[in-house]
């Protein structure tokens, strides 16, 4: 098997299992998102590197191009950054929220002040 | 009237009248109580209304709506049925005299939930009687169920809830795990659970299926308070008396044992059932029932724990003698459930006015009783004699049949067990008779004399008074209801 | 809403053709699925210019209502006919994006338009009370957002759309159970949004591999595609990130932990709309994927997809019964016994039988009526309690009698008490489970053990309002009125008449689930 030759997808699954790893360890609810952030990340380089195919130009006919990569993976991406970005914000914000409402943007030390 | 109509109004009436009570209530309690009568009275009227046809021969039936394809919400009147519902709507409007004369007496909280609860209860039951189908039976069977709950639950004192709890859990647990896989059983192998003569499920349920699908039904039906799933029964009587004594000694229980007699009749079919080995076992889970259950009424010291019991035997004699299988036997069956119903009905009434107007509950504390309540204690003497089976008693003729059905059946078994639980209902009715005449109020444990009392309220009285002549009245008038419970033969 | 169905001879349910009687009096027919996208999305904007108190809540609620009467008349158009299909920007189905209104897109649009309705028609005063005016605009932008969500997954034809609309739906659904008082309620979202965000990155990571292997995110073209790559180690793959990604949006057991906070924190009547049609609309996507798409991709579909599901199904069942009947707050006692309904509609579906997928589908919309109706209440519980805490709505009955009657009929609908519309779909669980073999009596058991939990759950609920004694028996039935909203109370007793309604005349639901069963099994109906 040609693993050398598959290293982008060694990439991608590495950034994925980094942030989750962050999601799940991390106490820091900052920490925990830009664990989300680099999960969501390895998904994106996922989509655009199946994309490419080496040679390949640009869907745009014209003299000299013969392969055409697909563009469509990138105009998902595209969406799915935005969805990315926004979930980012939603959780920061919340973070502040929280921040103000606990003091605190520690899991165990939100979770400590609920307890009755 | 069609006899349609009258099906539909017998259901909806009873609804309506629960709205109507509620806003009476508001007016006042005599608009109340008067609407009550009113709609009891117009109930009776509509449900004898179809006896003559039902005598005749005819099956009216009505079917409202099909709520799942071949599922449908539909009633039929057949001779049990009516036989049921002309009794319960009947006894209603005794019962609701009654209610007046103890609810006010004993100034009960809620009146107006009681009696709109009531009305509700009593359209289940009419419903129960003219179910067409077992989907129909299960859904009036359910709303009977928590319709009465909060009626047990009506004192709402931390005893009373338990025990309340202890009702719903029994009935609605057995009819979720065991009652409802039997129908849905019964709709999958046979198509549809359409109550007809001979049988849906003859000749499409073979072997040991049968057995286990009436076993499923007998102990599904909870309401028939077959052992082990009595003890709602008991726990019920923390209910005030009027409750007790329509709903835990004719509607509700009989709602129980007449669907299992539907069952036997119109979905196994006596034919079909005859040779299956589950009728035997029948037999001997209810013979069981009479002699545990009266064995347990002997050790009672509460008066109305004691007819608790002692409804769960007699409740299994109309079990046991439609397992028989025979035709006298399923004349017995369907004549006790009037028969005991009177007789019980009539108990109950006089329990309730002992509570009334001596607040006593316990059997001990009846020394003498007979004296202050002479006209009470006489109608409790016919109903006990009713329940041991002494003519001239309704208890009597419906004995009688059951007995020659067990002759018929060659049942040894059934013959011991009725001869065997009338030496013991003498054994627990008769001791309460003589303390309650012979005995003198002053002699025994030396507790202080008891508070002067005379009879109680007359709206009871007169209600006891009424059953106490229907019990001895059925001895000889119980040709109608004869008539209508020969027309079952023709499924035998 | 009324069905115009009839029953026929055969058994089967024919519905008088909704496009010929309504095509004259409706031109924009044709045009509905997409503004059935379109009026929340472009009312949530609008609302948040409408400051002066109540006027936002007037027109979210106006727009859902246009929103809900859209969704009927798509239902009684595509009900024993053909789906309504719609080409954004007429691009042909295969590139451009579909949108597809089927049998089960429909049903699930009456549930989620019509739970938006009525929880909005009601909630006006448990929200007011709930939130600062000066956010109430941005709330209820946020609830039509959540709305358009909800509903373009429902009619989207296209793997990716849906995953837009889903996240759509979070961001907003986060907010709504964020934005109210309850500061618990931002360490729950928190903790939604970290799985919600992850179960959708999965999804796109499904998506992807597929789109690699077939070149397109068309379902109905995805689903003819992908059996020349049937098998091969990218589907698979595949098939378990979208299948773990949409588990964990529609809370299945053990992904479920978010849910139970969420719903018992989030505002009362918020809780009521998402519990109604939240994890519904992932599960109807997770139906979709695995049925319409996968079925085909795989050899062993059937036996991989019962063998990992059914044994999630059952525990489901069980934990989030037996959890329900320890738990002190009525909230989060109702979060728990969604966690077990979601299993019901799991198991049905994991029977992987046409019968067994009817009962599923019914049972979202009958769980809808439900569970919907029972939120409702504890909103208006929770109009005079403190908090919903048992011991607080200890003796509540006698306060409010009808409030409390409207429980009790949903109650008795969430168990499967004949007469309410959770029977029929009880029923319909029980005879697949049936049909299923030896299993399947086990099965049965576990479907008849459960429903005796719920009524010892929902009982206990009971047994407090009317017994417990925080509420004195001063309380007349007078003051009732007084302090129940009267919209809450109507939008109560609408839900709970549905319920009655639905559990004898139940045609519509029933044609709608039947046929999208066989949708999804392959079989046209």
């Amino acid at each position: 098997m040609d693993i050398l030759g598959l290293y982008h997808y060694w990439i991608f699954a590495v950034l994925l299992m980094t942030g989750f790893f962050a999601i799940v360890a991390k106490p820091n609810l900052v920490k925990k998102l830009i664990g989300l952030s680099l999960f969501q990340s390895a998904v994106f380089l996922c989509y655009i590197t199946m994309g490419k195919i080496e040679g390949g130009t640009a869907p745009i006919m014209g003299e000299g191009a013969e392969l055409f990569s697909s563009p469509l993976p990138q105009v998902l991406i595209l969406t799915a950054i935005v969805v990315s970005i926004s979930t980012t914000a939603l959780g920061l914000g919340l973070v502040l929220r929280i921040k103000d409402e606990y003091g605190s943007i520690e899991e165990d030390e939100i979770q400590g002040q609920d307890q009755p | 009237m069609s006899a349609e109509l009258a099906i539909l109004a017998s259901l909806a009436l009873p609804l309506a009248g629960a709205v109507l009570i509620a806003f009476a209530g508001r007016i006042g309690v005599n608009v109340r109580e008067a609407a009550t009568m009113l709609i009891a009275g117009a109930l009776a009227l509509i449900v004898w209304s179809l006896v003559p046809a039902v005598a005749a021969g005819e099956r009216p039936q009505v079917s409202v709506a099909e709520v799942l394809p071949g599922i449908e919400l539909a009633f039929a009147v057949e001779p049990l049925g009516m036989l049921f519902a002309a009794l319960a709507s009947m006894l209603w409007i005794v019962n609701s005299l009654y209610s007046i004369g103890y609810m006010r007496g004993n100034e009960e909280a809620n009146q107006t939930r009681f009696y709109a609860l009531f009305a509700v209860s009593l359209g289940a039951t009419v419903g129960v009687a003219f179910a067409a189908n077992l989907f129909t039976l299960f859904l009036f069977y359910e709303v009977l169920t928590l319709s009465t709950y909060p009626l047990v639950a009506h004192k709402g004192d931390r005893q009373s809830v338990a025990s309340a709890r202890v009702y719903l859990v029994v009935l609605l647990s057995t009819s979720i795990v065991l009652f409802l896989p039997a129908i849905i059983w019964t709709y999958l192998v046979a198509g549809s659970g359409d109550f007809t003569l001979g049988g849906v499920l003859a000749g499409k349920l073979e072997g040991a299926g049968v057995g286990v699908l009436l076993l499923l039904f007998v102990f599904g039906i909870g309401k028939a308070a077959v052992m082990p799933v009595h003890p709602w029964l008991p726990a019920a009587m923390v209910a005030p008396t009027p409750v007790s004594a329509l709903l835990h000694a004719v509607a509700v229980v009989k709602a129980g044992v007449f669907a299992i007699t539907k069952v036997i009749i119109y979905i196994f079919g006596v034919e079909h059932l005859a040779g299956a080995f589950g009728a035997d076992l029948l037999v001997f889970i209810a013979a069981f029932t009479i002699i545990a259950a009266s064995i347990v009424a002997l050790r009672q010291t509460n008066l109305k724990r004691l007819l608790a019991y002692s409804t769960v035997a007699q409740l299994s004699y109309v079990v046991m003698a439609i397992a028989l299988l025979t035709p006298l036997a399923g004349i017995g069956a369907a004549v006790h459930i009037v028969a005991h119903a009177f007789g019980k009905i009539t108990l109950f009434f006089a329990a309730g006015a002992i509570y009334t107007a001596a607040h006593k509950t316990e059997i001990t504390e009846l020394r003498g009783i007979g004296r202050r309540m002479p006209v009470t204690m006489m109608a409790f003497t016919i109903g006990a004699l009713s329940m041991i089976g002494v003519p001239p008693t309704g208890g009597f003729v419906s004995k009688w049949y059951i007995l020659a059905g067990a002759y018929q059946a060659d049942s040894m078994l059934a013959l011991v067990t009725i001869l065997a639980s009338t030496v013991l209902n003498a054994a627990y009715l008769l001791p309460i008779i003589y303390l309650a005449w012979f005995a003198r109020e002053d002699e025994g444990d030396g507790t202080p004399p008891a508070r002067v009392h005379g009879e109680a309220p007359w709206p009871a009285v007169l209600a006891l008074g009424l059953t106490a002549a229907l019990t001895v009245g059925f001895f000889v008038f119980h040709g109608a209801a004869l008539d209508i419970a020969r027309q079952l033969l023709a499924g035998f | 809403m009324r069905s115009k169905g009839r029953i026929s001879h055969d058994g089967k349910i024919r519905f008088a053709r909704g496009e010929a009687l309504l095509a004259p009096h409706l031109p924009h027919l044709p045009h509905l699925p997409m503004l059935q996208v379109l009026v929340p999305l472009l009312m949530a904007p609008f609302v948040l210019l409408l400051h002066p108190r109540g006027l936002a809540w007037a027109a979210a609620t106006a727009a859902s209502l246009m929103a809900f009467a859209i969704a009927v008349v798509l239902a009684l158009t595509v009900v024993g006919d053909a789906p309504l299909t719609y080409q954004v920007g007429r691009w042909p189905a295969p590139y451009g994006i579909e949108l597809r209104v089927d049998d089960f897109s429909a049903l699930l649009l009456l549930v989620i338009t019509g739970a938006s309705s009525v929880t909005l028609l009601g909630g006006w005063q448990s929200l007011a009370r709930a939130l600062p005016s000066a956010r109430q605009p941005y709330y209820f932008s946020a609830w039509l957002l959540a709305l358009t969500g909800f509903v373009g997954i429902a009619v989207s034809a296209d793997a990716f759309n849906i995953f837009v609309f889903m996240e759509v739906s979070s961001l907003a659904s986060y907010v709504l159970i964020a934005g109210g008082p309850d500061r618990r309620a931002l360490s729950a979202v928190f903790k939604y949004l970290i799985m919600g965000t992850v179960g959708a990155t999965f999804y796109l990571v499904g998506i992807g591999l597929v789109y690699m292997m077939t070149g397109t995110l068309n379902l109905a073209d995805m689903a003819v595609r992908i059996s020349d790559v049937a098998d091969t180690r990218p589907v698979l793959l595949a098939a378990g990130f979208i299948t773990v990604g949409l588990a964990l949006k529609a809370a299945i057991f053990p992904l479920h932990i978010w849910l139970p906070n969420a719903y018992a924190y989030a505002p009362h009547i918020a809780t009521a709309f998402l519990a109604a049609c939240a994890t519904k609309v992932a599960l109807y996507v997770l139906l979709r994927f695995d049925f319409v798409v996968l079925q085909h991709s795989a050899s062993e579909h059937a036996v991989q997809f019962a063998g990992y599901l059914m044994p999630l199904a059952v525990l489901g069942i069980l934990v989030g019964s037996g959890v329900a009947i320890f738990e002190r707050d009525l909230k989060r006692l109702l979060a728990f016994s969604s966690v077990a309904q979601i299993g019901y509609m799991l198991l049905g579906a994991s029977l992987v039988t046409i019968a067994g997928l009817n009962a599923a589908i019914l049972h979202m919309f009958n769980h809808a009526l439900a569970k919907g109706g029972l939120f409702l209440v504890v909103a208006a519980f929770c109009t005079v309690a403190a908090s919903s805490q048992l011991e607080q709505i200890g003796g509540i009955a006698r306060k409010m009698p009808w409030t409390f009657a409207a429980f009790v009929v949903c109650g008795l609908s969430l168990i499967g008490v004949p007469g309410t519309a959770g029977f029929l779909s009880k029923w319909y669980l029980v005879t697949a489970a049936l049909d299923y073999g030896a299993l399947g009596i086990a099965l049965v058991g576990v479907i008849l053990v459960s429903s005796l939990m719920a009524v010892v759950y929902i009982w206990r609920v009971v047994e407090s309002a009317c017994f417990a004694g925080e509420f004195g028996d001063d309380a007349d039935s007078d003051s009732e009125t007084a302090a129940v909203p009267p919209l809450l109370f109507i939008a109560v007793w609408i839900v709970a008449l549905a319920n009655l309604y639905f559990g004898l005349a139940s045609a519509l639901p029933i044609e709608l689930a039947a046929s999208a069963a066989n949708l999804l099994m392959g079989n046209a109906p």
